[in-house]
């Protein structure tokens, strides 16, 4: 049976890991090799890296960092952060990322999903989205989760679930889902519109922003219907032991490898 | 020991090079016919679409060199699909060294299946030391199905072939190169056959 995945997120900037709260007031959580091979070590399933400086004069200083990742751990890992051309993907997946992740420029240039899907295979280009609830009239008829772009600085006029449906009908091969509003918070994900975009749409879902606890993890599967969930500071900082963790997720009866 | 890994146009080549290297092995990333027929093992990964790797192999006259090799030759996730006899992805005629099909996911599950699943029923050497219900790394939209090649089997809401074997020929659905210390195994156990 397919295992839920749980997925330590480490964001790097000039080199170095850091995590933003609410995308802000960056910390710096320490070098990216020892804490690359801390995670594949402790049962982490998968591993994200998300380049939050990327320019276009730091790609080769990212790609010697992915070839250097690629060469440590002996799990998967996606690259996103500043990705916009067939040129970007080609040199990270050839650097030795397994799947990279798309957000602002797909938005941009839909066409590029699907430009990217034929090239290289739905199943190595994951779509991120940034998304807010936002109450937008004292009726609440608009209120709903939009996405946002530029790391969520910029809101846009779309729909978070129109915008899932539209990016996997362009070949995105999964979906990396950030809850701005939960992000940094550590109160739980946001389990409503993850459960409503992956009942939705028939990619995995990775389910990102506000993990907290142990039952915040369970219930993005439980409830959130989550296949995988990402989870950055509370496993930097020790808050959460991965082991303990997943051991905790299978005796909640959750499908998870050990 | 000289391992060559085939290179062409849908390869993972770097994950399963470091892989090797990871275990002490330098391999060649070729797609040179006197390097591949000189070699002790070859391997074909893939990561892409079945009929443009399968154009690009007739063009290269790598389908016929692939299906002549008498060492031992692994297929990893699309390297073992190309090597079935049919593929519904672009409905490719493959080089039919095993003899299943390649079906693509009903839409009853996620498309692509992305994840840690695990391999059962397991018949042969390529799984010395390695237990049943062990957890490998999968990710791929279509599948081989269940024949008289399969030495492993999967269940993703129904069983398909995760491992098959003929001859001097092995295929993996799934990417031992990523699956952790199991996978490693997996390809030490190759590499001694």
């Amino acid at each position: 049976m397919l295992t839920k995945r749980i997925i330590p997120c480490l964001d790097i900037k000039d080199g170095r890991v850091v995590k933003g709260v609410n995308f802000e007031n960056m910390r710096d959580a320490g070098d990216p090799i020892e804490l690359v091979i801390q995670y594949s070590l402790s049962g982490a399933d998968e591993l994200v890296f998300l380049d939050i400086s990327a320019t276009n004069e730091k790609r080769k200083t990212l790609s010697d960092l992915v070839t250097k990742i690629a060469r440590n751990i002996n799990i998967p890992f996606t690259v996103g952060g500043g990705i916009s051309s067939i040129d970007d993907v080609s040199l990270l997946l050839n650097s030795g990322a397994d799947k990279i992740s798309i957000n602002s420029a797909a938005f941009k240039n839909p066409n590029l999903i699907s430009d990217l899907s034929d090239r290289f295979g739905s199943q190595c280009i994951v779509v991120a989205i940034d998304t807010k609830f936002v109450r937008t009239d004292s009726f609440g008829e608009k209120d709903d989760w939009y996405v946002y772009l530029n790391g969520g600085k910029i809101k846009t006029e779309m729909k978070a679930i129109d915008w899932a449906e539209k990016i996997v009908a362009m070949g995105a091969g999964e979906i990396l889902l950030t809850a701005m509003n939960n992000d940094g918070t550590k109160k739980g994900f946001a389990n409503d519109i993850t459960k409503c975009i992956s009942e939705k749409v028939n990619v995995p879902i990775i389910a990102s922003g506000g993990a907290g606890t142990m039952e915040h993890f369970r219930d993005a599967f439980l409830l959130g219907k989550a296949d995988a969930t990402l989870a950055a500071s509370v496993f930097h900082y020790n808050e959460i032991d991965i082991k303990k963790l997943k051991e905790y997720l299978k005796k909640e009866n959750i499908s998870i490898r050990i | 020991m000289k391992v060559a890994i085939i290179k062409y146009n849908s390869g993972n080549v770097c994950s399963v090079q470091f892989a090797l290297e990871r275990i002490g092995i330098s391999a060649l990333v070729t797609d040179d016919a006197a390097e591949l027929k000189s070699s002790d093992r070859v391997i074909f990964p893939g990561v892409g679409e079945a009929s443009g790797a399968m154009n690009y192999l007739r063009n290269q006259n790598l389908d016929k060199l692939i299906v002549d090799l008498k060492q031992p030759v692994l297929g990893i996730c699309l390297g073992m699909q190309l090597m079935c006899d049919f593929s519904e992805e672009g409905k490719t005629q493959c080089l039919g060294i095993f003899n299943q099909n390649v079906l693509k996911f009903s839409d009853t599950n996620k498309v692509p299946q992305i994840g840690w699943n695990t391999i059962s029923n397991l018949n042969s050497t390529l799984f010395n030391k390695i237990s049943e219900e062990e957890y490998m790394y999968f990710v791929h939209s279509y599948y081989v199905e269940l024949g008289e090649n399969t030495i492993a089997n999967t269940n993703y809401g129904f069983t398909y072939s995760s491992a098959v074997e003929k001859n001097n020929f092995f295929g993996v659905q799934f990417h031992p190169e990523k699956s952790a210390e199991v996978g490693q195994l997996i390809l030490k156990n190759f590499l001694s056959q």
